[in-house]
């Protein structure tokens, strides 16, 4: 597809197009530092926190890559129990609040949510790059925890461990968790504002692109389950520094109720990690398999489904914890039921392609790649679901394979979807695409190498959170190690091949997938303001080719030097 | 299932669970053979450029699908919450001539009591097809006591009990492993359990140092703490008598009802202006800073014992299938020192477990 486009030389970039008379590109809107870091552009900010999630990503990613390497053998000859819990703790506390949480919603979220709807920026502008400042502020504030020594109670802070028994840096590693959950909830503020607020004429509720709806959703999330999580840590800190008898056993309080209110977050940020994703999978499949999505409505409605009743499973945590059987099962029948709208969501991506004129470029094999992964991570939460089998394999590897492949297979894959999608977007710049579908298929066969293994391991009863082992599960966590190898070689390749892109890679047209989206309707890079005038929108989203039409350019496309209006 | 892909199953409800998570597999394969069937056929057949028709599908056929597919997924979800809700509702209540066997999680050992005061350290000695009740606690932090031959699992919560129960159907020795993260040593925090034959688990148990009884303890405490001056029959305050009130349903002032457990035991000794007895004066003083934890646990021991119905008929030599209540008594067995060897014939099958 691109390299029909690429030869219409009317609609490569200029490279005198400053010369036309075009307004400049966001990204020469200013080269110095100072005009980076008080930047209201979103796009400019969405830059901003790509860089940073990928610094975290890649600190969390050295944790994993140090677990990984000691659970080669059983025995401890890597590092010993203290640093081996320090660096799984690392791993969790920073891949989920520093890199999960933020990536999709503050990268792809700030950039194109207002180019999607028509939108020459958020509301709020300003409140949007302090909500930056804030998410590097607490995630600086949790990495000097590491540097003072540590964190050793896993992601999960369970107390009264990290109460009364931890001797490392708790406190300090709470608060940047809670520094960091103010940035998200200024983030969901903003995008809801921005999502009822500035929507382009013509752009109703249910002409939004699925990204935006998963955006919306996921900003609901944001604003009504953080400040659950913001107040429990606070009592932890407030416990520990101020000695409050909060949840110390010893003077009346109930560590259980800490689970509760954690997982009352926790659980529904499990979709705050699946929505955006699966966002962006619903724009990916659309453009390559060039169709409207199957059933607009019902992938809305499941997306909403799955963050009302998201709110409602978190107890299925906490099955082993002696809470009443019967609170046990209600939470058992809720989370069977929050799974049938992601079901709905990966059958209506299968009946996309379903006379579709399907296309293999990489964000497309991403997207393939998601719908496996994202199934195997589905199906496996019903056996979790399921209280005698949870019973079994809670806090065991099974557990820790089920999560991965929603929040890393899926998740993850779906980032970088999106980011080879909308990178010529952000760039201006086409990145090798043979290197980017080898990277594509590696990451597919590394994450399961890594993960499915666990599963494994996991019903056998290897417990989580061991840095020793009985001696009969080495050959799993050997495959597992062997697997991460893989997957790290995966993860850095895109870092390498989209680097040079920036430099040496050829300038990307306006539209190089030929797609359907607003944020296709302007140049690569867009200019601050986004749009040349207002963009208005005629009909749904998703409009490619008709049923039974040969793929042709069905949406007008905007000439490098005019505007839509 | 091969040995290396599915764990030894030694209880009843390891049977269940294995039948599921089998029954969950299957389903589950056919559910991604599907989806995966399905996106690469599409796929493949309508490539770009490929020669498969394309035409249009009516708007009708796409709603009836979609549905379609919601019913029947919600119709399987529920299904197997059914199934899987059913094997748990039938576990709910262990049976009630269920052995009952105390366990203190503390970092990093497994303390248990059982029959006849038989304490030991990071092991536990079960006889087979006699249904075993936990009642779990812990010292410190939370733990979880994870038997996986058993698929038995259950938080260990510290100044709270929580209760779990199994059957046996296999003698050895399977390991024990705390499952939830409590510190340093968290992966040495392991143990094994022996299931024996009865009548070599009666040998055992009496080669076992004779405890205490927890009960007599608390018998002896009550008077010397005070609690006969007033709770003994005839005395000349009126206090309610103790005989019989084990799991009752008690009518409070205020017209509220309460169970006597450990907990409203608890509650009563260290304040007893919370809850009061119908027709009683609130004039019991409370006991906080007075008893400690583990005497509380012997009063409670000695009520319950009051309460606790005609006595079993004993055989000599035979164990009685429900223990009297064990709980925190000072180190005396060889099995409190760790590491000590534990007596343990006969010898156990199966591989030992690294202490």
């Amino acid at each position: 597809m691109s390299t029909r486009v690429a030869e219409s030389p009317a609609s490569l970039a200029d490279p005198d197009e400053l010369a036309l008379g075009l307004p400049e590109s966001y990204l020469s809107a200013g080269s110095t530092l100072g005009s980076w870091l008080t930047t209201t552009d979103h796009k400019r900010i969405a830059i901003l926190y790509a860089l940073s999630v990928t610094l975290f990503f890649f600190i969390g990613g050295v944790a994993a890559t140090m677990v990984r390497l000691e659970l080669f053998t059983p025995q401890a000859d890597l590092v010993g129990a203290d640093t081996y819990n320090k660096l799984f703790t690392l791993h969790g506390v920073i891949m989920v609040w520093f890199f999960l949480i933020p990536s999709i919603p503050t990268t792809f979220g700030n950039f194109l949510l207002p180019l999607m709807i028509g939108a020459r920026d958020l509301a709020f502008p300003k409140l949007n790059l302090a909500s930056w400042y804030l998410n590097v502020l607490g995630g600086l504030t949790t990495t000097a925890a590491v540097l003072a020594g540590g964190i050793d109670t896993g992601w999960t802070f369970y107390v009264p461990y990290s109460t009364t028994f931890s001797n490392t840096a708790v406190t300090v590693g709470v608060m940047g968790v809670f520094i960091s959950g103010f940035s998200t909830i200024a983030t969901g503020v903003n995008f809801i504002a921005t999502t009822h607020l500035l929507r382009a004429p013509g752009m109703t509720w249910f002409r939004l692109p699925l990204f935006v709806w998963a955006m919306y959703t996921t900003s609901i999330i944001f604003v009504l389950a953080t400040p659950v999580l913001a107040l429990t840590l606070i009592l932890v800190a407030a416990e520990r520094t101020l000695g409050l008898p909060i949840f110390d056993p010893a003077r009346g309080g109930d560590p259980i109720l800490y689970q509760h209110l954690f997982w009352f977050y926790s659980h529904p940020a499990v979709y705050i990690m699946l929505l955006p994703g699966m966002g962006i999978v619903s724009e990916v499949i659309t453009c390559f398999a060039r169709r409207r999505i199957f059933g607009y409505e019902f992938m809305v409605y499941a997306l909403v489904a799955i963050a009302v009743i998201g709110f409602f499973t978190w107890g299925h945590h906490m099955f082993t914890s002696g809470m009443s059987p019967y609170a046990a099962l209600i939470f058992s029948f809720l989370s069977f039921v929050v799974a049938v709208p992601s079901a709905i969501k990966v059958f209506n991506w299968t009946a996309t392609l379903y006379r579709g004129q399907v296309g293999f470029e990489s964000p497309m094999l991403y997207v393939l790649g998601y719908i496996g992964l994202f199934t195997v991570g589905g199906l496996t939460g019903l056996f979790l679901a399921s209280i005698p089998i949870d019973v079994h394999v809670q806090d065991t590897y099974f557990v820790v394979a089920h999560f991965h492949y929603i929040m890393v297979g899926a998740t993850v894959s779906a980032y970088f979807a999106g980011l080879h999608f909308w990178w010529p977007k952000f760039t201006g710049r086409m990145y090798p695409e043979t290197w980017a579908k080898f990277a594509a298929v590696l990451m597919f066969f590394g994450f399961n190498l890594t993960f499915f293994p666990q599963f494994i391991a996991g019903y056998l009863g290897m417990p989580r959170r061991y840095h020793v082992y009985p001696p009969e599960f080495q050959v799993w966590n050997v495959l597992s190690s062997s697997g991460a190898a893989v997957l790290a070689a995966a993860y850095l390749m895109p870092l390498g091949y989209l680097t040079w892109s920036l430099f040496f890679g050829a300038r990307a047209v306006n539209d190089p997938w030929n797609a359907s989206g607003l944020e296709w309707r302007t140049t690569s890079p867009p200019p601050r303001d986004n749009f040349f005038g207002r963009p208005a929108v005629l009909g749904k989203p998703y409009n490619y080719h008709p049923e039974g039409a040969e793929p042709v350019h069905d949406q007008p496309r905007m000439p490098s030097q005019g505007s839509l209006t | 299932m091969p040995a290396w892909l599915m764990p030894v199953a030694a209880s009843t409800q390891a049977a269940k669970v294995d039948r599921i998570f089998i029954g969950l597999t299957l389903v589950s394969a056919v559910i991604v053979l599907l989806v995966v069937g399905l996106v690469v056929t599409f796929a493949i057949r309508f490539r770009r450029g490929s020669k498969a028709d394309r035409g249009p599908l009516p708007e009708v056929v796409s709603r009836e699908f979609e549905i379609g597919w919601t019913a029947a997924t919600l119709f399987v979800f529920v299904f197997i919450f059914w199934w899987a809700a059913s094997a748990e509702i039938g576990a709910f209540s262990p049976p009630k001539d269920a052995l009952e066997i105390h366990v203190v999680g503390k970092q990093w050992m497994w303390k248990t009591q059982g029959s006849n005061g038989a304490r030991e350290i990071n092991e536990l000695h079960v006889p087979v097809g006699v249904p075993v009740r936990l009642v779990l606690t812990s010292q410190d932090v939370i733990h979880s006591f994870y038997i996986p031959a058993f698929r038995l699992k259950r938080d260990a919560v510290p100044d709270q009990t929580t209760e779990a129960w199994f059957q046996a159907t296999k003698t050895g020795t399977f390991q024990l492993m705390c499952s939830e993260y409590c510190g340093t040593d968290h992966a040495r925090m392991l143990g094994r359990v022996i299931v024996m034959e009865p009548q070599d688990y009666a040998a055992w148990l009496s080669a076992q140092p004779e405890g205490d009884d927890l009960a007599h303890q608390g018998e002896r405490l009550f008077s010397e703490k005070g609690c006969s001056g007033c709770h003994a029959p005839g005395s000349s305050v009126h206090a309610p008598s103790l005989a019989g009130i084990w799991g009752q349903a008690v009518q409070l002032d205020g017209g509220k009802l309460a169970t006597v457990d450990a907990a409203y035991i608890r509650d009563s000794i260290l304040q007893p202006a919370r809850d009061i007895v119908a027709g009683y004066a609130p004039v019991m003083p409370s006991f906080k800073g007075l008893l400690s934890d583990g005497e509380i646990q012997a009063l409670t021991a000695y009520i319950r014992s009051l309460g606790a119905g005609p006595r079993e008929i004993r055989t000599p030599g035979v164990p009685p299938l429900s223990s009297r209540v064990p709980g925190a008594q000072p180190a005396r067995s060889p099995a409190m020192v760790p590491g000590a060897p534990v007596l343990d014939t006969p010898a156990p099958a199966g591989p030992a477990v690294r202490p």
